[in-house]
């Protein structure tokens, strides 16, 4: 950036990009579990992961404004490409397997994003879920591969870069899924606070108007699409690789629905609502199963009916002030983190 | 084939009564109603208590399905539903989701997870040849029901009253309230029967269709399916989208029982693109 062009939206943008105080709490909090923790790592490791894979709806719903019903649909495509490229030993190494699976999902998401451009909120969520269908459903036909209704079994994971192995406690994994977690909520929050970011808000707002003021609205939305679909393919990967097993279940319409719940726990539209849900999600899921084994469905279900009726907006005023509060305690005055209400999903 | 044929139309027939309702309550409030299948099956769990427990005669137990169903849509749209019109359509997503959920849940908890038979009388049971063709007795009935059904739908609709406030409200709300009309009763009102007709179509339906606690979510694709394909301006689009779905449904899983869904899917993917509108709508301002 030359010195002459230090303009209004450059700081805005670099006042949105600073760290704040609670943000660096979260991220050492996080990194503490890996000593702090150490009985609770399994259970770390699936937060971790449903974290990643709603941070990666965050980016198309939070920041685009795009509802989708089929998320599972890149969450199981990069599952079940881990699952293959290491039962086959076509990639050994993880990380690498990890990169191939996320660009497989990509390459999925890059083609039906096309799809999801026309049309009204109804038609892409019927888009969106119709291609999580058809992949669920060819993913059951072709149980030769796949392994069908029984899943993907006999599935060996090599060690990191060669020199660390899984352990049966999960340690590795654990470690492994945050590290992958951190560099790409990063890369996300770096992508986010970019112009092109901020170009994605604006078409959340009135896809019309930015057109008028010259942005590739449809191209943006590609874009946005296929990033979402690899972050979201990535999680399916590390689920895969953490669990060395790929199911029909992780394509299914009831995990793209979970996302969607975790997420909104969670709040959308500034990234941390995803992990933050994930962690509630969870920590419901296991005080309501122990209340009622197999009904805490109900429960998630009437949370989900009470969020509506209070107004997500409405929690997001509550929780807003705490949030300030806490970020004026650092020495600059550092951006809001939960946004603005969000009219218009 | 002709059995084919007979099934297919059955089929459709079915989920036209079982989706009808859910077009109308998406053209009419733009409201994105996922939880449509749930009173589906609560009529049809109705219908299984009333009959098998209380031992209702079957025919009696239809209408006590229909009408329960009906009041329960009511007393929803009412309490609940109200609230949620002016949110926008993740919102509408959300709640109707969790009301998914806590149906399934809350069937599974009353009547357990195992699958539910209606005892149907002896004399719908089996089937007769019509020139070598096997018709089911009771898929005669359904699509006798379902069509009779159809025909008085579309007399409201067309030919009384109620049904051209209706029209008028679906076709511009704003203008159908400027006029005098009360469009939050008239949506209540299309809202239970709606209900009632998912209802009626969940009893009917429960024994080829198959009851169990996770209906409304097997069948949400469904009834969608009908719905976007057939349009909501109109009665006709969703009936013709549901006798073509259930005819390819049919047919699909006789000639090609491997393929399974794929089929219904990738044509509803490919109608949607072609046009968002519905296939059978007349192409709207909106």
């Amino acid at each position: 950036m030359r010195p002459g062009l230090e303009t209004e939206t450059t700081r805005y943008l670099r006042a949105r990009a600073r760290f704040g105080p609670l943000e660096i709490l979260f991220w050492v909090v996080a990194f503490s579990t890996i000593w702090l923790l150490p009985t609770r790592h399994l259970i770390l490791t699936e937060t971790v992961i449903w974290g990643l894979f709603a941070l990666s709806l965050d980016l198309i719903l939070g920041y685009a404004g795009i509802i989708s019903l089929g998320h599972a649909a890149f969450f199981g495509v990069g599952a079940y490409a881990a699952g293959l490229l290491a039962k086959y030993e076509l990639i050994n190494e993880p990380s690498l397997a990890l990169l191939a699976s996320a660009l497989a999902a990509a390459a999925l998401g890059f083609a039906t994003s096309f799809l999801v451009l026309r049309g009204s909120d109804l038609t892409r969520l019927m888009v969106t879920l119709g291609v999580s269908l058809v992949c669920f459903e060819l993913a059951n036909r072709y149980g030769d591969i796949t392994g069908g209704a029984d899943g993907l079994q006999g599935v060996t994971v090599a060690p990191i870069f060669g020199l660390y192995r899984f352990d049966m406690f999960g340690h590795v994994a654990y470690i492994y899924c945050l590290v992958v977690l951190f560099i790409l909520f990063m890369l996300a929050r770096r992508i986010v606070n970019s112009p092109f970011g901020l170009s994605l808000k604006a078409i959340k707002g009135n896809p019309l108007r930015s057109a008028a003021v010259g942005i590739a609205v449809n191209w943006r939305l590609v874009a946005v699409y296929t990033l979402s679909a690899g972050y979201a393919g990535v999680a399916g990967a590390l689920l895969a690789q953490t669990q060395a097993f790929a199911s029909l279940s992780m394509l299914s319409l009831e995990r793209s629905a979970d996302v969607l719940l975790i997420l909104i726990i969670g709040g959308t539209g500034y990234l941390y609502g995803g992990i933050l849900g994930a962690l509630i999600y969870r920590l419901l899921q296991d005080y309501l199963s122990d209340l009622t084994a197999r009904y805490w469905q109900f429960w998630i279900g009437l949370l989900l009916v009470a969020i509506v009726i209070i107004g997500r907006d409405r929690i997001g005023r509550w929780i807003a002030p705490v949030v300030r509060f806490a970020s004026q305690l650092g020495r600059r005055p550092a951006p809001a983190k939960v946004a603005t209400p969000e009219k218009g999903g | 084939m002709l059995t084919i044929l007979f099934d297919g139309v059955a089929y459709g027939m079915l989920l036209f009564v079982l989706a009808c309702g859910l077009s109308v309550t998406l053209g009419l409030m733009n409201f994105v109603n996922l939880a449509h299948g749930s009173f589906a099956m609560a009529g049809g769990y109705i219908t299984v208590i009333v009959v098998n427990r209380l031992g209702v005669p079957f025919a009696l137990g239809l209408v006590l399905a229909f009408l329960l169903t009906a009041v329960i849509g009511a007393v929803l749209e009412r309490t609940l539903y109200v609230h949620v019109y002016a949110k926008s359509h993740l919102d509408q997503v959300l709640f109707t989701i969790g009301l998914v959920f806590m149906s399934v849940a809350g069937v599974d908890y009353f009547m357990g997870s195992s699958q539910q038979f209606v005892q149907i009388p002896a004399a719908l049971q089996g089937q007769f040849d019509v020139f070598g063709v096997g018709v089911g007795r009771y898929r005669l009935l359904i699509i006798v029901v379902c069509g009779l059904l159809t025909v008085a739908l579309q007399f409201c609709l067309m030919g009384t009253r109620f049904g051209s406030r209706l029209r008028a409200a679906v076709d511009d709300q704003r203008v159908a309230r400027g006029l005098g009309i009360n469009v939050g009763a008239v949506f209540g009102i299309t809202f239970a029967v709606g209900s009632g007709l998912a209802g009626l179509g969940g009893a009917l339906g429960a024994e080829i269709l198959g009851l169990d606690p996770t209906f409304p979510l097997k069948y949400m694709i469904y009834f969608l399916i009908v719905v976007t394909v057939g349009g909501t301006s109109s009665i006709t689009g969703p009936f013709l989208a549901s006798i073509l779905l259930g005819l390819a449904d049919v047919a699909g899983k006789y000639y090609f029982p491997s393929l399974g869904a794929f089929v219904i899917y990738t044509i509803m993917i490919i109608v949607l693109i072609w046009r968002p509108q519905g296939l059978f709508s007349r192409a709207t301002a909106r």
